[in-house]
């Protein structure tokens, strides 16, 4: 039996018959059927226009113009190499390389520190310091975005590190990255420190321990769940964050790679050499990718259950 | 806790490197921002005078700034509708779609491979999305892959010029959208009905109910307080759209402005001559004041008595 002649037998949902063993069955494949037709077409609608893409970055730009549809017919590697060196995409993968490197260090360090402090003390301030960074949670970017402009520009004339700072600063931006990404944060991991169980700390203050090693020896070690699926969710924001680079980040030279690929798309000068861009593409998706294919199952409960606390 | 000596040195060593950045880089350009927003600060220039409610004001007779408000209102209330109506229907699809043996109540096989495959846009950067989708919609000699796909099925006539037609504009950002979304959704819905216990659907289908019935009357119910979280997020993903409309469309909105958004205009108030930095910090203050209040109506009205599984 062909696909089309068992789609044309469906029985009419409206009248199908009240469930009874051995009749059903057969209804029961045939919606299956159905059903397994539905996820494969969204399935379909998800992945062809990544795929399209990605083949696209492996033709010459004599086929993507007559044949944008077909697959390549050959390797086109040198769209690479026009990609890495001719559009930037080499220095832009180094820039982000670099500002992601440093940010998500700092901002797992730095909300790790903090969300423990409040998770595990009470101390003067401690509850508007929490409501602080929740605050935070709520803003949109776009209300910052001419304060940060000029914030950030300031920090150029500071003594001594002024020169490492300002505007089209690597560590700028990552400082810039890790303020941003610390209210979500700080609000999870503080929720999960305090999930931690109190007779541990309790054991490890009767062992002598200070509240360094209590810390950095016994509840850090213990939170490494959560901390993992953070620094996860972080990267996948840091790698693929477009708008606060677009306002830092001015200089060509100091582009990070989405930044980049999105002036790409726009340059007269680049705008006929379609499949440097597209290779280009594929050298963003790639960290991503097996990132993805890595950790799939952290990412994706992580990126989930960060939206569920 | 009992441990009191050097309490104090330790809290702030943890404490106070965070609460600096985040003070320094974010926090205090919130709280100026609320104050640049009543100045008529412009330019590269020092001078920035109070002017009150006049940046408010001026809003009213711009435009540009209502198309781009309206097509926010549109990303606010139909991308979540779609996004969650599809997420509902293929992880009910996912999960509860299967018949195992004796008609018990399974999920379909290869399960885990579609939630691989549906989650993936959302680990993929907002601007390669936009960028692979300017292609999808582009002219069929430039790319076109849907101009193409259509010619290819015998539907050559419904080709058109898509980011050429101001009307599709923004209906193409909510299709983008929604591609984008719905995956995230499919698999956090998942998570939810996993939690179901089997014997429920099994009983609905031994008193005979349909699947739409089991789907409306059972499945639904039981994962309302996700998809009400996930109305909320969606509401607030929706206001944003920068990364897309920007790229996809170009800094200007697309053609004739028509697919412009408010973080787009806020943008181009501040960083495009002549550098209107009060007006963009008051549009920066209308985008906080509509999230804020979405974000309160969407959960009074979302708030449905809580299903209890004893």
């Amino acid at each position: 039996m062909t696909a089309t002649e068992l789609l044309d037998q469906r029985p009419d949902s409206s009248t199908a018959p009240p469930y009874r063993p051995g009749h059903a069955r057969r209804a029961d494949r045939i919606v299956s059927f159905i059903n397994g037709g539905f996820l494969l077409v969204w399935g379909l609608i998800t992945t062809l226009p990544l795929v399209w893409a990605m083949l696209s970055a492996f033709k010459t730009n004599a086929q993507f113009r007559v044949d944008p549809m077909g697959l390549p017919d050959g390797l086109a590697w040198d769209n690479f190499a026009r990609a890495w060196d001719e559009a930037n995409i080499g220095q832009y993968f180094v820039n982000s390389v670099i500002v992601v490197t440093m940010s998500l260090a700092m901002t797992m360090v730095f909300s790790a520190m903090l969300a423990y402090a409040l998770a595990r003390y009470t101390f003067i301030g401690s509850k508007v310091l929490y409501y602080v960074f929740l605050a935070g949670l709520m803003f949109p970017v776009f209300l910052a975005l001419v304060p940060l402009f000029f914030v950030v520009r300031d920090t150029g004339n500071w003594p001594v590190i002024g020169e490492f700072m300002g505007l089209n600063s690597h560590v700028s931006l990552a400082l810039v990255y890790t303020a941003f990404s610390m209210p979500f944060t700080v609000f999870f991991l503080t929720a999960f420190f305090r999930t931690l169980p109190d007779t541990v700390a309790e054991a490890g203050i009767m062992d002598g321990c200070s509240h360094f090693s209590l810390f950095w020896r016994v509840m850090l070690p213990m939170a490494k769940p959560g901390l993992v699926s953070l620094a996860l969710f972080n990267f996948l924001g840091h790698w693929n964050q477009y708008i606060l680079p677009v306002v830092i980040m001015t200089e060509d030279d100091k582009r990070v790679l989405a930044q980049g690929l999105a002036f790409l798309t726009t340059s007269t000068g680049f705008r006929a050499d379609w499949t440097a861009l597209f290779a280009g593409l594929v050298i963003a998706l790639l960290p991503v990718l097996i990132v993805y294919i890595a950790f799939q199952k952290k990412v994706q409960s992580g990126l989930t259950a960060g939206l569920l606390k | 806790m009992a441990l009191q000596r050097g309490k104090y040195p330790f809290l702030l060593a943890l404490t106070v490197p965070g609460a600096v950045i985040y003070g320094y880089f974010m926090f205090s350009p919130y709280l100026q921002a609320m104050w640049i927003s009543l100045t008529d600060w412009g330019g590269y220039t020092a001078t920035m005078n109070f002017v009150g409610l006049d940046n408010f004001r001026r809003m009213i007779a711009d435009p540009q700034l209502l198309t781009a408000l309206r097509n926010n209102l549109i990303l606010l209330l139909v991308v979540p509708v779609l996004t969650l109506a599809l997420g509902l229907f293929l992880a009910s699809m996912i999960n509860v779609g299967g018949r195992g043996r004796a008609g018990a109540v399974t999920g379909v096989r290869g399960s885990s491979v579609y939630k691989v495959v549906y989650f993936f846009p959302q680990v993929v950067s907002v601007v390669i999305v936009a960028v692979v989708w300017k292609y999808v919609f582009a002219p069929a000699n430039a790319g076109g892959v849907l101009n193409n796909a259509l010619e290819a099925i015998g539907l050559g006539r419904l080709a058109q010029l898509w980011l050429a037609e101001p009307k599709y504009l923004i209906w193409v950002v909510v299709i983008v959208m929604t591609w984008s979304f719905a995956g995230f959704y499919v698999v956090m819905f998942s998570a939810a009905m996993q939690s179901i216990p089997r014997d429920i659907y099994e009983a609905a289908l031994l008193d005979g109910s349909s699947r739409f019935t089991t789907f409306r009357k059972i499945t639904v119910p039981l994962v309302w307080d996700t998809v009400q979280v996930g109305w909320v997020y969606l509401a607030i993903q929706a206001m944003d759209g920068f990364a897309l409309v920007s790229v996809m469309l170009g800094t200007g909105g697309g053609v004739e402005g028509a697919g412009d958004v408010l973080g787009v205009k806020v943008y181009r108030e501040a960083f495009t001559p002549p550098n209107n930095f009060g007006y963009a910090a008051a549009i920066g203050v209308v985008l906080l004041l509509l999230t804020l209040a979405v974000s309160l109506i969407f959960m009074r009205i979302l708030r449905r008595e809580r299903v209890e599984l004893a």
